[in-house]
């Protein structure tokens, strides 16, 4: 299923943040491949480079340290880092979407949160003011939010941290992404919740056939939910495969340190 | 941008420094007796005007005085009182606000109340009543000054002093039995110490233009004592033919104020103890 | 050994914190109550690692804060060593607080970004002895800070530097130093590890691990990670809405868990080994291969 061409391809990319310091060298060469329907796995420790990977997969890392020495970002093909800033926009949450951590900070405390998911089709599709909010309702019943209709009246801060992180999925979604980058989406999560969130990116990942890629530390995450697996350490992809290949026989002493460190509720075997 | 900054940081801290200088060491610096009157040469222009002379450089007022040994002398009073005054209203200010703060309860709502009442007054319209009240003089106008002002200081670090107090290191450092008074001397007002300084630095210029207006209005210091505010208030009366009488001192009160509130800025800056390292 | 002089007194020498009863309530605008705690019922022997596992809103920080003593119950005791807290003079309550120190969660906001690490390892030393006191103790207070940084695994000379020069797992290392300051007893963990990366997490569980058995500390871990829990803990108590709805040794409550809660909990632990199983909704249709066994 994965010989068709990949969704987004990342390719010998490089990340500099030039600080007052010095610069630092975030991302230094990193290759990867995402396609439709399947979910990959970006797995690191904080300082790895993962997430400068993926911000600048839709050049959203801050221009002014940082700076993209060399590498390509193609999204069927058309690399986003030689776009113009107009151009990439319309890539932006409509090609490609992004969930975060932390859906407090990443929702506008102000705003209702229906009017955050229609926005996005505003500025997209250009639809009508009505046609948005209804549409915004439907996205949010999809991502199983319960009485959509009054839940797009509310504010952020009145939702709990599992709600808002379904609404900031129904804000990704609702453009209908062929990419939905999600990084570490359920670690500010309960594990209940978490679980309920993962089923949810797997259902929506089948059913419209999207593309995922999944930054997380969290091996026990990779391993419930990922197809393959690309695992970064110091800007760089220190090891590439399926679940299993990763886990099963790992080459990269790096990997297996990781793996030996997760804490599991059965004992190893 | 930061290298503007930093130049513009620089002059306002040359600005001040030559305010210190002419005040610690006014005898030595003023050319003449500030109160040395010589109606012979009244209302004498600066130098460089015709008519005027090197013995007066910034020309004499209505009554022969030296105008730069005025303006010299009369930052010794601006000093006195905006230092005076800053430093009266942030230590009560800082006193109320951690405990405010840090208690909570009755004496917060209690005190905060008062602070509130004491705010619907104009400042300077309470400043001018109780200047009434107390009789003018030096000591008086910095007092009243530090009262007016203590409200502001309050209430910045009341508000801070509430967010602080949930920080985890006051919760350890509670668990860990330190004493209400020790955690607020070390975790508390250290941290809002910057706050209090920029505040501070306002509040000085505020001050030094509150006490030339109170000087202005002949309810500030005495007579005998020279003030850029007192010099304001005779010069206006010949604006229209002798300029200099008000403007030197209206120039060296608005430079004093500009450089203390750049500097106040630039202390801002340069407060965070993360901001610049190595 | 240093000065928590009288209220030393071990009473069985088995149960060092007994909770009975304990409740808390909170009022919110207007009338509103919430329960954050509700009849807890627990006690943590001399030696042994509890945790306290439950979600957000289960009570937990609450009931960590009543049994330091930084919060009044509404109802039920909590007594430290035989004594009840409630009853102690503040005087007294300060004493005592020697014997049961606390690291937090979050190595950042944990440590006053003002004041150097000899001086925030040294508060609870300074704080009871006061032998460690003024400019004449300094070369002491700082040879027993060097110890005690050299004690969790950092170099004695990192004592001049301020927090923000450490790293996450370095932070918590040094406020596990400041904890063992006053020779405690008891030392509440409140989910000291979950804000660390995995690899530094689990040096910092060993080093715990370490400290507990030369010093024969009693632990109350706090955690959301039963994968964690299981690593450490003795016993567990889970919570949920306030309430204790599971106790007892760790293989038993994780191993066959009776309450309902539990096991959902249970269930929800995302597995390192789950790709061999693998049946959940939508999971692609698994690559072949993965399945061989082993």
């Amino acid at each position: 299923m994965t010989t068709q061409a990949p969704v987004l391809e990342i390719r010998d990319l490089h990340v500099d943040f030039r600080l007052a310091g010095g610069p630092v060298h975030a991302v230094r060469g990193v290759s990867l491949t995402a396609h439709a329907g399947e979910t990959l796995a970006v797995v690191g420790e904080s300082g790895s480079g993962k997430s400068a990977t993926m911000l600048a997969a839709l050049r959203l890392n801050p221009e002014p340290p940082c700076a993209y020495p060399g590498g390509e970002v193609l999204l069927d093909g058309r690399d986003l880092l030689a776009l113009p800033e107009k151009r990439l926009r319309e890539v932006r949450g409509n090609d490609v979407a992004m969930v975060f951590q932390d859906p407090m900070t990443s929702l506008d405390p102000l705003q209702r949160v229906g009017n955050q998911v229609a926005e996005v089709l505003r500025t997209h599709r250009g639809a009508s003011r009505a046609g948005a909010r209804q549409e915004a309702v439907r996205a949010l019943d999809e991502v199983g939010i319960p009485d959509p209709e009054l839940r797009a009246r509310q504010y952020p801060h009145e939702l709990s941290g599992g709600l808002r992180q379904r609404v900031m999925i129904a804000t990704a979604l609702v453009g209908r992404p062929r990419v939905l980058i999600a990084d570490e989406p359920t670690t500010a999560l309960d594990v209940t919740v978490q679980r309920q969130i993962l089923d949810l990116l797997a259902e929506l990942r089948a059913r419209h056939g999207m593309a995922v890629v999944l930054v997380t530390h969290d091996l026990g995450v990779v391993a419930e939910t990922a197809d393959r697996v690309v695992v970064m350490n110091a800007g760089r992809v220190v090891e590439h495969g399926t679940v299993a290949e990763v886990f099963e026989t790992p080459r990269q002493q790096y990997t297996r340190d990781l793996l030996a460190a997760t804490p599991r509720l059965e004992p190893t075997s | 941008m930061t290298v503007v900054r930093n130049r513009l940081a620089l002059a306002a801290l040359g600005v001040l420094a030559l305010l210190v200088i002419a005040a610690v060491f006014s005898p030595l610096l003023a050319p003449d007796d500030p109160a040395k009157q010589q109606l012979l040469a009244r209302l004498t222009p600066p130098a460089w005007e015709g008519g005027g002379s090197l013995a007066h450089p910034l020309g004499t007022d209505q009554l022969g005085r030296d105008v730069l040994s005025r303006v010299v002398y009369g930052s010794r009073v601006s000093l006195l009182v905006g230092i005076g005054a800053a430093l009266l209203a942030g230590v009560v200010g800082a006193v109320c606000g951690l405990f405010a703060g840090f208690r909570g309860g009755w004496p917060d709502r209690i005190l905060m109340r008062f602070a509130d009442i004491q705010l619907a007054f104009p400042s300077l319209l309470l400043a001018l009543a109780i200047v009434g009240f107390l009789g003018s003089g030096l000591w008086n106008v910095v007092l009243v000054l530090g009262f007016t002002g203590w409200v502001a200081y309050a209430r910045v670090v009341r508000s801070e002093v509430l967010s602080l107090r949930t920080r985890d290191y006051v919760t350890q450092a509670r668990a860990t039995g330190v004493t209400d008074l020790t955690i607020m001397r070390r975790h508390l007002l250290p941290n809002v110490l910057p706050h209090l300084a920029t505040i501070a630095t306002l509040h000085i210029a505020a001050a030094i233009v509150a006490e030339a207006s109170l000087s202005y209005l002949g309810l500030g210091v005495p007579k005998e004592t020279v003030t850029w505010g007192s010099m304001l208030a005779d010069g206006q009366l010949y604006l229209g033919t002798s300029w200099w009488v008000a403007v030197f001192p209206g120039l060296a009160l608005m430079l004093t104020s500009l450089a203390i509130n750049i500097t106040g800025d630039a202390l801002r800056d340069v407060a965070d103890p993360k901001a610049y390292r190595r | 050994m240093t000065t928590a002089d009288t209220s030393r007194r071990t009473t069985t020498r088995t149960t060092l914190l007994e909770l009975d009863g304990l409740a808390r309530e909170f009022t919110g605008p207007g009338t509103t109550r919430t329960i954050a705690v509700d009849d807890v019922t627990l006690t943590v022997e001399d030696g042994e690692t509890l945790a306290l596992v439950g979600e957000s809103g289960s009570g937990k920080t609450t009931l960590t804060r009543l049994l330091l003593g930084l919060l009044d119950p509404t109802a039920g005791t909590v007594r430290f060593e035989g004594h009840d807290l409630a009853r102690l003079s503040p005087a007294e309550m300060r004493a005592l607080r020697a014997g049961m120190q606390v690291v937090l969660q979050d190595p950042y906001s944990s440590m006053n970004p003002r004041m150097k690490v000899t001086d925030i390892v040294a508060e609870p030393l300074v704080t009871h002895d006061v032998t460690y006191r003024g400019r004449r103790a300094r070369a002491r207070l700082r040879e027993r800070v060097g110890e005690l940084l050299e004690s969790v695994g950092l170099p004695a000379r990192l004592q001049d530097r301020y927090p923000h020069e450490f790293s996450g797992g370095q932070r918590q290392r040094v406020s596990i130093a400041r904890a063992l300051a006053s020779s405690p007893r008891l030392v509440v963990l409140d989910e000291p590890t979950s804000a660390l990366d995995v690899s530094v997490q689990s040096q910092v569980l060993d080093l715990l691990v370490e400290l507990q058995r030369q010093h024969g500390l009693t632990y109350v871990f706090v955690s959301h990670n039963l994968a964690v829990v299981r690593q450490i803990a003795d016993r567990v108590a889970v919570l949920r809405r306030g309430r204790v709805v599971e106790c007892g040794e760790t293989a038993t409550v994780l191993g066959a868990p009776r309450h309902p809660y539990t096991r959902e909990l249970l269930a929800a632990v995302p597995r390192p080994d789950a790709y061999r199983t693998r049946t959940r909704t939508g999971t692609g249709t698994g690559t072949g291969g993965g399945t061989t066994g082993v």
